[in-house]
């Protein structure tokens, strides 16, 4: 039995939604009733099914749909995906992961028969059936990077390895949460990360990037990160804010439970084997908060984060005009009672 | 000379003499002071092997005090793209060794540097020193469009008009800071503009 | 997290002498499959059962990375070494069963380079094998400059030749011929990157010369694994473990702790990687430190030691492991 892909969009009307099996299985990202920067990165196995985790690269009821709305963005801003000239390496080695997991994970949707450097590979919910020589870009349509990322869920970011950094020398960027890769491209992780504010402070990002400078082949790691996106619309980038950015001023009581959507990335770190660069593929989950209050403890759990969320962060993760709003509406579903510890609803 | 405020905002240094068998300096404006500072702890024969290529600006100072360092080649030019060609075939021809030195404003330090990083030169063992005007490059993320000497917070975009907030997140490929719509939630708020970079 | 890499079940599918100091080895997984896709410069390490003894050194993978059906390697036997050199060139045959790591590699290509001019020294050449690969399979602009002290020792020589003709360079020491290095680095165009792996004079003496005539340090990459050295016998007290250990002569310090059942992260076990670095919580004697991580205040402070290839002399040592 396969995924029964969702007709849905992401912009004008946004009919987006999530099934119930899916509201189940969204990856919540507070453990505790509180917020604040961790290095909360851990090994990237397998997680139980039925939840995000049950293969290392997930797919989707939205996968179709999410698909359509990367090739919209791309065709009016073709600078969403860039790669510098010394990493096309890189992007056969993310082609060949993407396509091995995505096989693996979905036989029943994918299909990769590979004969030496002589492959086939059957996208069935695109309707895709190519066959091409590994490592030559002439047999494919796009170049490598470019290719495989317009038939995978999520943002990718490919970063190259040199003097003890990591380099964002590659990207298919068009799921952001608010940062320009045509901007940010080859920058240092220090530097694409200049503008977090606390985190530089407190130490993170130097002890993130010893441990991502180490990740090893076979080894890959995840961690969590989130923010809140007014209607469920995946390209919120900065290019085109002035366009998403009156959303925030839309926001009523009455709206609140469809209007506003917690926004996660899952980021997982992957070292690729020919390049020895660093994949971070960036999988947003969006649910809305009519969905997210069909389990209570996470209703609770989510108006004391944000009651309790200090200014800087709001005011970088952009909820300041709607907090009040967004806090009046979450305080009526928590009657102050104990939440259990971890991720999962009760 | 500017300060530092987020780790992508570019800091400059003063600039010293490195080992390497040939120098080329590229400065304009007061940019030339470095150069003459530097000089002054430079080893007898260091600008034997250099080469000055300098853009006095509007003033059309410093001229003379280049000229007496004596370097093997020195070269004027009104603006920058009017010295781009030169540059572009001096990185082509030249060799591991060659150590490049930039001084001057901004917008001078981030473009010969944009040259250099493709020519194959990596910006770390660029030598770089701020000298005069603060004013800004910058590219609105919006339209793509570059806005030359920036000096007030917001700026306007001068290619699609939009109010921009100058951040001090800095591109060193696109030799820009970035300019984000400032009242992209509700245009009706229109901030005023401060001189800020002067 | 643990850092450290997953390993692999191998067997020996053949052993190859090269010349007289040199065997190659060819490792094959168990289970029949292709083996883990690596690039240029990358190393394994190798588990070997020397009886009660185990050792684990690095070598460089020196096959085509574009061929996984086997990992090589080639070992220099090391007549006054701790004996894993001895040991594979004895006791390791066809068919054997061992263990091997997941590649990893520290010393990699810069793929920004407009040419990568590489220098080998002896047996520094393995890396280079894999690398001239990599490069000359993707259309890369490379030239190697290899000495060797005879022509009967210059491991690979003719290989490369057969492969790569103009683009390698030999120097035989027995003939007098040398690299005329300054004017190599000087003629060189802008983007060049420099790699370097050799014996540790040669090393120095590039990096050096380089750095005197203009190179940026970026632009010099080099590999140097110490191997850990023989030495005396000493003992040292694990606080966090509660366990006191002797280090035998010809052990490493990281292999005392991890039979102790101590299980410290590694990567390069050679000094360069940083994984195993340990605190000294108090100590009276002197530490031998061979490691390159470390700074020289580090190695002064006596606060710090790299258990993979650096030793202790004097009354005791409280490590905090």
């Amino acid at each position: 039995m396969g995924i029964t892909f969702r007709k849905e969009t992401f912009r004008d009307d946004f009919t987006f939604k999530n099934s119930p099996e899916h509201i189940r299985r969204f990856p919540f990202p507070f453990h505790e009733d509180s917020y604040m920067y961790a290095v909360n990165i851990e090994p990237h196995v397998v997680g139980p099914k039925g939840s995000v985790l049950e293969n290392l690269i997930d797919v989707d009821e939205h996968y179709v749909a999410e698909m359509q709305d990367r090739a919209l963005v791309l065709a009016e801003d073709p600078l969403r995906c860039q790669s510098l000239p010394h990493m096309t390496l890189a992007g056969w080695d993310l082609l060949e992961l993407l396509m091995e997991q995505q096989a693996l994970g979905y036989p029943e949707h994918f299909t990769l028969e590979r004969n030496g450097d002589r492959w086939r590979w059957i996208n069935r919910p695109l309707g895709i059936d190519d066959t091409f020589t590994f490592g030559d870009t002439s047999t494919l349509p796009y170049g490598p990077m470019e290719y495989i990322t317009r038939q995978s869920q999520g943002d990718f970011c490919i970063l190259d390895q040199r003097d003890g950094n990591l380099w964002m020398d590659a990207g298919m960027v068009t799921t952001q949460a608010d940062w320009s890769l045509d901007f940010d491209i080859g920058m240092n992780f220090f530097e694409w990360h200049a503008p977090v504010p606390l985190a530089h402070e407190k130490g993170i990002f130097v002890r993130a990037l010893k441990f991502l400078t180490n990740i090893q082949q076979g080894k890959p790691a995840r961690r969590l990160n989130w923010t809140m996106t007014i209607n469920p619309r995946l390209d919120t980038s900065p290019e085109n804010y002035h366009k998403w950015g009156p959303d925030r001023t839309t926001v009523t009581p009455e709206n609140v439970g469809d209007k506003v959507h917690l926004r996660v990335e899952l980021q997982s770190f992957w070292r690729l084997p020919r390049s020895n660069g660093i994949v971070f593929p960036i999988r947003c989950y969006l649910i809305k908060m009519d969905e997210l209050v069909t389990q209570p403890k996470w209703a609770r759990r989510l108006h004391r984060v944000i009651r309790d969320l200090p200014e800087e962060l709001a005011t970088y993760k952009g909820l300041t005009r709607y907090r009040p709003t967004l806090l009046e509406w979450l305080s009526k579903l928590d009657d102050g009672s104990a939440t259990s510890p971890g991720f999962g609803p009760d | 000379m500017a300060a530092k405020t987020i780790i992508s905002r570019p800091i400059y240094g003063t600039l010293s003499p490195q080992p390497g068998k040939h120098h080329l300096f590229v400065a304009d404006a007061e940019g030339a002071l470095a150069i003459v500072d530097m000089a002054k702890t430079a080893p007898p024969g260091f600008f034997d092997g250099a080469e000055i290529v300098f853009i006095p600006g509007s003033g059309g100072q410093h001229i003379a005090a280049l000229e007496a360092l004596k370097s093997a080649q020195f070269h004027v030019a009104p603006s920058f793209a009017s010295l781009l060609p030169r540059l572009k075939q001096t990185l082509a021809n030249a060799h591991m060794g060659m150590r490049l030195y930039l001084a001057g404003t901004e917008g001078l330090i981030g473009q010969a540097m944009q040259v250099a990083l493709e020519a194959g030169i990596d910006h770390t063992s660029m030598q770089t020193e701020h000298r005069g005007s603060l004013a800004r490059r910058m590219q609105c993320v919006h339209c793509k469009g570059i806005t030359e000497n920036v000096t007030t917070q917001p700026a306007t975009c001068a290619h699609c008009g939009l109010l921009l907030l100058v951040r001090d997140h800095y591109s060193r490929r696109l030799a820009a800071f970035q300019g984000v719509c400032i009242n992209a939630e509700d245009p009706s708020e229109i901030p005023p503009k401060e001189e800020a970079f002067p | 997290m643990s850092t450290g890499t997953t390993k692999l079940d191998v067997v020996v599918s053949d052993v190859v002498p090269v010349n007289d100091l040199v065997t190659r080895f060819h490792f094959r997984r168990r289970d029949g499959g292709l083996l883990p896709t690596f690039s240029g410069g990358a190393h394994v390490v190798v588990e070997m059962r020397d009886g009660e003894l185990t050792r684990l050194n690095p070598y460089s993978l020196m096959g085509s990375p574009l061929d996984t059906s086997e990992y090589t390697i080639s070992v220099r036997r090391d007549d006054l070494g701790r004996g894993g050199s001895l040991f594979m060139h004895r006791s390791v045959k066809p068919g054997l069963e061992m263990v091997v790591s997941y590649p990893v590699n520290l010393f990699s290509l810069d793929l920004r380079a407009k040419k990568h001019l590489m220098l080998a020294g002896g047996i520094g050449i393995t890396p280079f094998m894999a690398q001239t690969a990599q490069l000359a399979g993707s259309g890369g602009n490379f030239e190697l400059h290899y000495t060797c002290r005879t022509a009967s020792l210059g491991t690979y020589a003719d290989v490369l030749q057969q492969r790569h003709g103009n683009r390698i360079r030999l120097y035989h020491d027995d003939r007098d011929e040398r690299i005329e290095l300054d004017r190599l680095l000087s003629s060189q165009p802008l983007g060049t990157h420099l790699y370097v792996c050799g014996p540790a004079g040669m090393i120095n003496w590039v990096r050096d010369r380089a750095a005197s005539l203009g190179w940026p340090t970026e632009t010099v990459h080099y590999e140097h694994f110490a191997a850990p050295q023989p030495g005396l016998p000493f003992d040292v007290t694990l606080a966090v473990s509660g366990k006191t250990i002797r280090v035998g002569e010809q052990q490493s310090l990281l292999e005392a702790i991890e039979a102790a059942g101590v299980d410290p992260p590694y990567l390069c076990r050679g000094g360069v990687c940083g994984q195993c670095e340990t605190n000294v919580i108090s100590y009276d004697g002197k530490f031998i430190h061979n490691d390159h991580w470390l700074s020289e205040e580090d190695h002064r402070s006596g606060c710090k030691i790299m258990p993979c290839v650096s030793r202790f002399e004097g009354k005791s040592l409280v490590l905090e492991r």
